[in-house]
């Protein structure tokens, strides 16, 4: 990915509170993003809510590099009103580390969680209810991580409960 | 301590769905009841889930284009724009203006069906029987449209990434230009039945609240963030497809409830109709595809692209890994997001109300679970 650097008063705040937390700043297709030690996140999306104006949260996703040692990059898509500013911010972390909650900060952090764990079974603490959303609550696997092939799905889960071969 | 009798149990679980006629598809709430008030509402979801995103991982750019037609399926060209956008950014193309002009148009028409159809059913819930006739009628006018000019007339396919596939069909601006003077008169017959009604009043003002506070902590875009005030539109605040070239207002309420959400869509139905006045009048001529290859590879990247989709912010997150199919692809929906904040909204009130919070957040089911 060809980026450019990202520099204006937001990143210089962000340096000085959080300095090396936060390894990159970039520019794609005029998009900024921001990329962070995950016990960093959210202290810094609290920073940007308060001091920042960052109120809306987007999104929160995931994406999968199963060859990578830190093979989870969690995408959190920040908006300021005030602003009228859209911002990235990511981090890296390998299967099994948990991420803290940002449902703190964000109550709309809640079901865009749990959307992440099901689909990719990265967990998040100090929050509640963190279960299945889309699938079943047995459902075996996670769907969107890259070694979950969509011709191997669960399909005891399918014969048990709907008595039909998936037709995959 | 003695049994518990009838006299004690003043907390009750209620079950509402899936297969509910007022939750608009496989929606399940599970309700906990203190006699006749909501104490906190559970939505169960998943039941239309179909990986979506794991699809778009599977399949090229172009091919997974139809599948997004399949998530809100009453806004079916406006998934397809949002995608086509996000693709054409990763690309760094644009499409032509003349392709811009009828996204606009296609897209503005497509906005206006989606109320209607949302106007229709919520009337319906709350016992108005009368509008759903009506507005089925206009909507039929735009899909005929739709038919003439692409064929299909729910699951359109309208767009592709680059422009259009189709010119514009003999007659388009008559048509959309005959539609929207008969439309205006026609919002004005709506309002006539209910804007004023005392039962609708009745039934709607007060009831599922969210402010302009709640609705930001939540996430809730759409018509529900502008009915509690916030002047907010992604075609102002980001314009896109040309939006910036066309006069309209961003129509806003102050109190969040579902009275104002109604208005504000009543509203944004006669915006529409403006911007789509604008937009025929003056189609430029020219191309209607940019340049973009038979093979769509965008290069190595990703990137969040939105639009002001009938239900709030529809969000595509594309990541590419420089091949023809997405590494990652995101969608993120309004509908979804918006649910979250039915629990906030029905607490307190009413087990009659809930009908009428759940239509009014305007949900489809099949963009909810993908």
């Amino acid at each position: 990915m060809e980026t450019e650097p990202w520099e204006d008063e937001l990143t210089r705040a962000l340096k000085s509170q959080f300095g090396d937390q936060i390894s990159e700043f970039s520019i794609y297709r005029e998009q900024k993003f921001l990329v962070a030690h995950p016990d960093a996140v959210v202290p810094i999306l609290e920073h940007l809510k308060l001091e920042a104006g960052f109120d809306y949260l987007v999104d929160v996703t995931a994406v999968d590099y199963p060859k990578k040692e830190e093979r989870f990059e969690v995408v959190y898509i920040l908006y300021s009103f005030e602003r009228r500013q859209r911002i990235r911010i990511k981090t890296r972390i390998r299967d099994g580390q948990e991420l803290q909650s940002a449902v703190s900060v964000y109550p709309g952090a809640n079901w865009l969680e749990r959307e992440v764990y099901d689909m990719f079974g990265i967990r998040f603490s100090g929050r509640p209810d963190l279960r299945r959303i889309l699938l079943p609550d047995e459902w075996e696997g996670h769907p969107l991580r890259k070694d979950s092939s969509i011709l191997k799905m669960d399909q005891k889960w399918v014969q048990e409960n709907l008595g039909i071969d998936s037709g995959q | 301590m003695p049994e518990a009798t009838f006299l004690d149990a003043n907390e009750l679980v209620l079950n509402m769905g899936p297969q509910h006629p007022s939750t608009h598809g496989v929606l399940r709430v599970v309700l906990k009841l203190d006699g006749e008030k909501i104490l906190g509402a559970e939505c169960v979801i998943g039941y239309l889930h179909r990986g979506v995103e794991k699809i778009g991982e599977n399949r090229t750019y172009q091919m997974f284009a139809p599948y997004v037609d399949r998530m809100d399926y009453v806004a079916a060209v406006s998934n397809a724009l949002g995608y086509c956008l996000a693709v054409e950014k990763l690309l760094g193309v644009e499409a032509p203006p003349r392709a811009q002009a009828v996204r606009v148009i296609l897209t503005e028409l497509n906005r206006i069906a989606s109320h209607l159809l949302w106007l229709g059913t919520h009337a319906l819930d709350i016992g108005a029987i009368t509008p759903l006739f009506y507005v089925m009628r206009e909507r039929e006018d735009i899909l005929n449209i739709y038919e003439k000019y692409c064929g299909a007339r729910l699951t359109t396919h309208a767009f592709r990434i680059g422009g259009l596939q189709y010119e514009v069909y003999e007659g388009m601006e008559r048509d959309v230009k005959a539609f929207c003077k008969k439309f205006l008169p026609r919002v004005d017959e709506y309002e006539e039945l209910l804007t004023e009604n005392r039962i609708w009043k009745d039934r709607l003002i007060n009831v599922g609240i969210l402010n302009a506070e709640d609705c930001k902590a939540y996430g809730v875009t759409g018509p529900l963030l502008r009915a509690a005030g916030v002047k907010w539109d992604i075609r102002k605040a980001h314009p896109y497809s040309g939006y910036e070239k066309y006069d309209f207002e961003i129509p806003t309420r102050e109190n969040g409830d579902t009275y104002d959400r109604y208005i504000v869509r009543i509203q944004e139905m006669r915006q529409s109709v403006r911007i789509i006045e604008q937009a025929v009048e003056g189609i430029p001529e020219g191309p209607i595809m940019a340049k973009v290859g038979k093979v769509i590879k965008p290069p190595v990247g990703e990137a969040y692209v939105s639009i002001e989709a009938p239900k709030g912010e529809l969000g595509y997150f594309i990541v590419s890994d420089g091949s023809t199919q997405p590494y990652r692809l995101r969608v993120r929906p309004p509908s979804f997001v918006n649910l979250q904040a039915l629990d906030k909204m029905s607490r307190g009130s009413l087990v009659a109300d809930i009908v009428a919070i759940i239509g009014t957040i305007d949900i489809v089911l099949g963009e909810v679970d993908r």
